[in-house]
């Protein structure tokens, strides 16, 4: 039996560009309030999965054609290089280093390499969310 | 390059390269190169840091450069930097054993990034320096696990791996049960400040809530470490995987659950005579009676080695109980030889398995025949096993068994003697029905590539003779190991830098 999804499709349309944003205000809300990569990640995942009910898997892998394992390992990059980052410094693992810069327009920006990381685990978050629901959802052909 | 960073090389290394091979998964040869070189680098990485904790004694660094006890710390005494040393050795053998023993299925599908990370979570579980942190590198080790015992998917492994995985599950979260409640009587998770708070809280004895949250700690631990009785699950799933994965898993996760029995034990539940110390006392007589009992009872010869596993896990929490220094020496001692010479002994029997195309000992035979090499190494590997002197097995049973005595803890160094006989018995008998007698033909017997896959056992029984013939050089080392054990002091100092 096909059953209309026309007003779960239409509704999606407009929320996923809405839950991405707000996805995106949490990413960046995360270093004094709460909020963070982990946050942001799961919220993304589930704007996905929000299109990924509305229609199909092969919707998603049009409009996302990303291998989501490898999403997960650039992540990583990204988390481990900050670390990483301290070691050339001769200063322990994980040290972050942070500064004020001005920016013409924006004026003055507070810019920290946590946030580095917290990308990098966004995007571990995402991709290993997705990587499971593809896995139990999808039916490999 | 930066020093203060050294210990957490160990961990980094194979992190990296686990991220590395994630991008390399199409390519089989470049996954064994990477793995198998990155495996070298963190064995030389990990001897300089013996070394150097040698040298210099404890280090210690603060993660993100919050000082202890705020931040995450981790710690390298000898304990733990020779068990990493041992762990990077066993996981490069499996690797070496992997690039023919695993099948190119599996390769093609994240089995070596799957075993990096899995060195990541054992290698930071023995360095991290608090408790909460500990969980955290369980999990690592444990997800990296879930993916090694699924691998390859065959109807066994997904029956096993349910139970294995439920099993873990609920002990996590006992795990983080266990540190709540930790953490709402000392407020602390820094192991060495729990060790100060505790001692400050404690008068003549440990207040009883204390000992509470010593027997949950007991029970989780127990379940990764396979203590009577909480060892149920261990056989079935531990003979799921395929050898190399076998031998990681009997090799170290069992003695991740070990170490942190000692760890804890030693900076929290140290109180003599204590009640936490009787149940790990009686618990470790009665796992080595249940092993020992498994390890006769089986034909199969995968079943028998698991067994005897769960004996040395008794053995060795029986050296730990009796907090005796001799006892706590030979059990790290023994610790470390068990490490070995296990991942060695279920390479072979897995080369054993492939050979013959069966587990079941009664329908091996004669492999002395046409394997010569192979049977003479498993030989030596049996009574390595068996604490046969001068091999690595004996030191560590006779200081155990002598610090039993002396504790006047008489019933358990009798079984803890007796046990080997046992011991030797349940392996002579997979030498004497399966090397020996007439030889048979095998259907699949010349499709295994036979000198590829002995290279690795042949490296650790090489191993594991040298730590025993050279008991005299590696002495200092365990007796370093032991010392902080018995005068936490040192580590706790360390630590705090006070």
């Amino acid at each position: 039996m096909k059953t209309s999804n026309v007003i779960l499709q239409s509704m999606t349309k407009v929320l996923l560009f809405l839950i991405m944003i707000f996805s995106i205000y949490i990413f960046f809300a995360g270093h004094y309030t709460p909020g963070g990569g982990f946050v942001g990640g799961l919220l993304t995942s589930g704007a996905i999965l929000l299109l990924l009910l509305a229609y199909d898997l092969q919707t998603v892998r049009n409009i996302l054609p990303v291998n989501f394992l490898y999403m997960v390992a650039v992540g990583l990059v990204f988390a481990i290089g900050t670390g990483v980052g301290s070691l050339i410094f001769d200063k322990p693992f994980l040290t972050h280093a942070f500064g004020d810069i001005h920016v013409p327009i924006l004026g003055e920006l507070h810019l920290h390499t946590a946030t580095l990381f917290d990308l990098g685990v966004y995007l571990v978050v995402v991709g290993v969310t997705m990587s499971i629901i593809q896995t139990i959802g999808g039916d490999d052909e | 390059m930066a020093m203060i960073n050294f210990l957490i090389l160990p961990i980094l290394v194979p992190l990296i390269t686990a991220v590395i091979l994630i991008f390399l998964n199409k390519s089989v040869i470049a996954q064994r190169w990477v793995s198998g070189l990155s495996a070298f680098v963190t064995v030389i990485l990990s001897a300089l840091l013996v070394n150097k904790v040698k040298n210099d004694g404890i280090q210690t660094l603060n993660l993100s450069n919050w000082d202890a006890p705020f931040g995450i710390t981790l710690v390298s005494d000898m304990l733990s930097a020779l068990l990493v040393l041992t762990t990077s050795i066993v996981a490069f053998a499996c690797i070496i054993y992997s690039f023919k023993g695993i099948g190119e299925a599996r390769e093609k599908h994240h089995f070596y990034a799957a075993l990096q990370f899995l060195i990541v979570g054992v290698n930071g579980a023995f360095t991290t320096g608090d408790i909460f942190n500990l969980f955290v590198f369980f999990e690592v080790m444990l997800m990296s696990s879930y993916a090694l015992i699924l691998l390859g998917g065959t109807n066994i492994q997904l029956r096993e791996s349910i139970k294995y995985i439920l099993v873990n599950v609920i002990s996590s979260g006992l795990f983080v049960i266990a540190v709540g409640y930790l953490y709402s009587v000392v407020g602390t998770l820094n192991m060495a400040h729990i060790a100060e708070r505790i001692s400050e809280i404690s008068g003549i004895s440990q207040p009883g809530v204390i000992s509470i949250i010593g027997i949950i700690f007991l029970i989780v631990f127990g379940l990764k470490g396979a203590i009577f009785p909480l060892y149920f699950w261990l056989p079935g799933s531990y003979y799921a995987p395929p050898a190399p994965v076998m031998a990681i898993f009997g090799a170290l996760l069992t003695k991740v659950g070990v170490y942190s029995i000692i760890r804890t034990y030693s900076l929290f539940f140290y109180e003599d005579g204590g009640y936490v110390q009787q149940v790990i006392m009686i618990l470790a007589i009665l796992t080595i009676i249940a092993g020992i009992i498994g390890a006769l009872a089986y034909w199969d010869v995968k079943k028998i080695i698991i067994y005897n596993i769960i004996v040395a896990v008794g053995v060795i929490l029986f050296g730990v109980s009796t907090m005796n220094e001799n006892a706590l020496t030979g059990s790290i001692f023994y610790l470390i030889h068990d490490m070995i010479i296990k991942a060695a002994l279920f390479l072979l029997v897995g080369l054993m398995a492939t050979i013959s195309g069966t587990n079941n000992l009664k329908q091996m035979g004669g492999l002395i025949k046409n394997y010569p090499g192979f049977s003479w190494t498993f030989f030596l590997a049996a009574l390595a096993l068996s604490g046969i002197p001068p091999l690595s097995g004996f030191v560590g049973k006779v200081l155990i068994v002598q610090g039993g005595f002396s504790s006047e803890y008489f019933i358990g160094a009798a079984i803890v003697l007796a046990s080997s006989l046992f011991v030797l018995i349940s392996i002579m008998k997979i030498f004497i029905n399966g090397v020996w007698g007439e030889p048979k033909t095998y259907a699949n017997e010349k499709s295994v590539p036979y000198k590829q896959l002995l290279i690795a056992p042949v490296i650790l029984v090489i191993l594991s003779i040298c730590y025993g013939v050279g008991a005299d050089f590696v002495y200092p080392y365990i007796s370093q190991a032991a010392e902080s054990l018995i005068n936490t002091n040192i580590y706790i100092d360390a630590v705090l830098k006070e």
